[in-house]
């Protein structure tokens, strides 16, 4: 075994670049990743989203060695580690849970990665405990992982990763296990920690607020390839494709007509996404706060844009209104919640319409008003 | 008044481990005209003492060959599918066969390979006599193999449930820290199960230190072990003074199932504490 140089935490290896090259890999009859490409920037975190199945932890693990692609390369630093196995590609790994040795305390998980490469025995617990420290677990360093609760067990699970220093960290679905509290908290704290330490990190997630939360850039994933990559402020704002704009935020379906580059919703007409667009009968894709409530008299006629109000969920500073618009199609809107109490349950309003561009997809047969999330 | 729903089982403990276990502490120091040693101490004789270290081997070795063989099928056992075919007639077949002690199995091993069973026959005709120096399945080897029969099985199904609680991300997490597979065994993998590993094998150590029926049914002649000597002491003349023999016997193998079991609960107690 070889010596390794170890620094304080703060003074890191400076971020590589990471490139995956037409990944694929099939599991008999199915495909889990089609040809995925993805180029990461040194020190970006990228998160891979989507729902189960989409192929975005065969990818981490494809990165991280666990598996093997079927073709396609994955490049680390400009070194081609394909063939590498796992134990040679020196990457840091969070699972999802429960991958704590529990035959050994925080410390000596921590330390682990750094025996292994041979560091001594003083270097190591130095070592351990400034990685501790790091993730705010210094007090907690002789514990065991059943003396731990699941968020500190994810902290040393982290805190045992970056230990080696490695030139990728990957995390799989590493807050999944946790309560939505601790989660919040634990997704800041490992952005904190990753941009202090500055490895290129890819991050797996189904939770979409995860996602836009933690990343530098957003890959959203479906049937093994990226449908698309961006900013989180992209990702959600200009949605690439209907699958996008429905898996990430909330969306409310709307009946349309395209004629001319724009679109006519409820009476309205709005630019299009793509105004390329051929002209006629479309689903508009429009998110809740791109709609507005204005109260109008309980005795208003029957018109597209008038409904009545149905439900309110509080959601602390902002509330959703669900409007009923006749014949079951419900619009979701989303509003200051200070503006939301205007309009109670029952009340009759109008809705408008922000003037965003409006991502459309080939209407569906029989396809109603409707939300999805 | 939460107790009361423990009654049923308290009762049986007292009625089948308590008071068995009274009976037999009590009778070891009691004579015809009262307290006395001479049974105890009738333990130092040497043909006694001899049939304590036939069982204590006897024990140990089928306990350890047991634990191997048995600890690999498992193994094997648990890296396959979880709800797999495999799996299924595997433990069912191992749950039929660590039962499957007394009669039937010395039968079925002097039907084989005894004396003339047919397996013996078939071998000798194609020259190999496989008891050219002696009929050894009526003696302490030929137990030992036929007590294997049950070790392996009740291995398997003691130490399966250890082995399903080694977790996959630990080998995984193992590999992407740098560890080959050695490495993970050495440092994690073989340190968690230990503890499980050697509880199971005490507790095929009193398994086999404690049957009885096989080897009543394979020799009918001698007590080269502790249980068949019981048997001779309750059935046959005994010394004047020393009429509950049988009973002191039994108190020294209480005594050495005792140590066992109670190593055993302390082993089980650190692994359950590792996989919980």
């Amino acid at each position: 075994m070889t010596e390794v140089q170890v620094s304080a935490p703060t003074t890191t290896r400076a971020g590589v670049e990471v490139r995956l090259e037409d990944l694929q890999r099939r599991y008999g009859t199915v495909t889990a990743l089609d040809g995925l490409s993805l180029t990461m920037e040194p020190g970006e975190l990228v998160a891979l989203l989507g729902p189960s199945g989409c192929g975005k932890t065969t990818a981490l693990r494809l990165v991280a060695g666990l598996e093997d692609a079927d073709s396609g390369r994955i490049v680390v630093g400009g070194k081609d580690v394909t063939g590498l196995p796992a134990n040679r590609r020196d990457m840091g790994m969070v699972f999802q849970a429960y991958s704590l040795f529990p035959n050994m305390t925080a410390r000596q998980n921590v330390a682990f990665g750094l025996r292994l490469r041979g560091v001594g025995a003083g270097e190591r617990t130095k070592r351990a405990g400034e990685m501790l420290e790091l993730v705010g677990l210094s007090a907690q360093s002789d514990r065991y992982a059943h003396q731990m609760s699941g968020g500190q067990q994810q902290r040393v699970a982290l805190a045992r990763a970056l230990a080696i220093r490695p030139t990728v960290l990957l995390l799989d679905e590493p807050l999944s296990a946790l309560d939505a509290r601790v989660r919040a908290q634990l997704r800041d704290e490992i952005r904190r920690v990753q941009l202090e330490v500055g490895t290129t990190t890819l991050f797996v997630t189904h939770d979409q607020e995860e996602a836009l939360a933690i990343a530098d850039r957003v890959g959203v994933m479906r049937a093994g390839r990226l449908e698309q990559l961006g900013s989180p402020s992209d990702v959600y704002a200009r949605p690439r494709t209907p699958f996008v704009a429905e898996f990430v935020g909330l969306s409310n379906r709307l009946a349309g007509h395209v004629n001319g580059g724009t679109v006519d919703i409820l009476g309205l007409r709005l630019p299009l996404v793509d105004p390329t667009t051929p002209d006629g009968g479309v689903t508009a894709i429009v998110r809740p706060e791109a709609v507005g409530l204005r109260n109008v008299p309980d005795d208003t006629g029957q018109d597209a844009l008038v409904g009545t109000v149905v439900a309110t969920a509080f959601l602390g500073a902002i509330s959703r209104v669900t409007v009923d618009l006749g014949g079951g199609a419900l619009v979701l809107a989303q509003l200051p919640t200070s503006e939301a109490a205007d309009h109670p349950a029952g009340s009759r309003v109008r809705l408008t319409l922000r003037p965003d561009p409006v991502l459309v997809t080939p209407l569906a047969v029989g396809e109603a008003a409707g939300v999805t999330a | 008044m939460s107790w009361l729903g423990a009654v049923p089982f308290l009762s049986y403990v007292f009625l089948f481990l308590l008071l068995p276990t009274g009976i037999v502490v009590f009778g070891a120091f009691a004579g015809t005209g009262g307290p006395t040693m001479a049974n105890v101490k009738a333990l130092g004789d040497g043909y006694v003492v001899d049939a304590f270290v036939h069982s204590f081997v006897l024990s140990a070795v089928s306990a350890l060959i047991g634990a191997v063989v048995g600890g690999l099928l498992a193994y094997a056992i648990a890296t396959g599918k979880k709800d797999g075919l495999l799996r299924r007639v595997s433990t069912s077949a191992c749950g039929v066969l660590a039962q499957f002690g007394g009669v039937t199995l010395a039968f079925a091993f002097i039907a084989t390979i005894g004396g003339e069973g047919f397996i013996t026959v078939w071998l000798r005709t194609h020259g190999l006599d496989i008891y050219a120096n002696g009929v050894w399945l009526y003696q302490l080897n030929g137990l030992t193999l036929v007590y294997t029969y049950f070790q392996i099985p009740l291995m398997v199904l003691v130490f399966l449930p250890a082995l399903d609680g080694i977790r996959p991300q630990w080998r995984e997490a193992a590999s992407s820290l740098g560890g080959s597979t050695w490495e993970y065994w050495r440092h994690v993998a073989i340190p968690l199960l230990t503890p499980a590993f050697l509880g199971a094998t005490l507790l095929l150590f009193a398994n086999a230190f404690s049957a009885y029926a096989t080897a009543a049914a394979l020799i009918n002649q001698g007590g080269i072990i502790v249980p068949l000597q019981i048997s001779t002491a309750l059935s046959s003349e005994v010394i004047l003074g020393r009429e509950n023999f049988g009973k002191a016997l039994a108190l020294g193998m209480i005594v050495v199932v005792t140590v066992v079991m109670s190593l055993y609960a302390l082993l089980q107690r650190r692994a359950a504490r590792w996989l919980k």
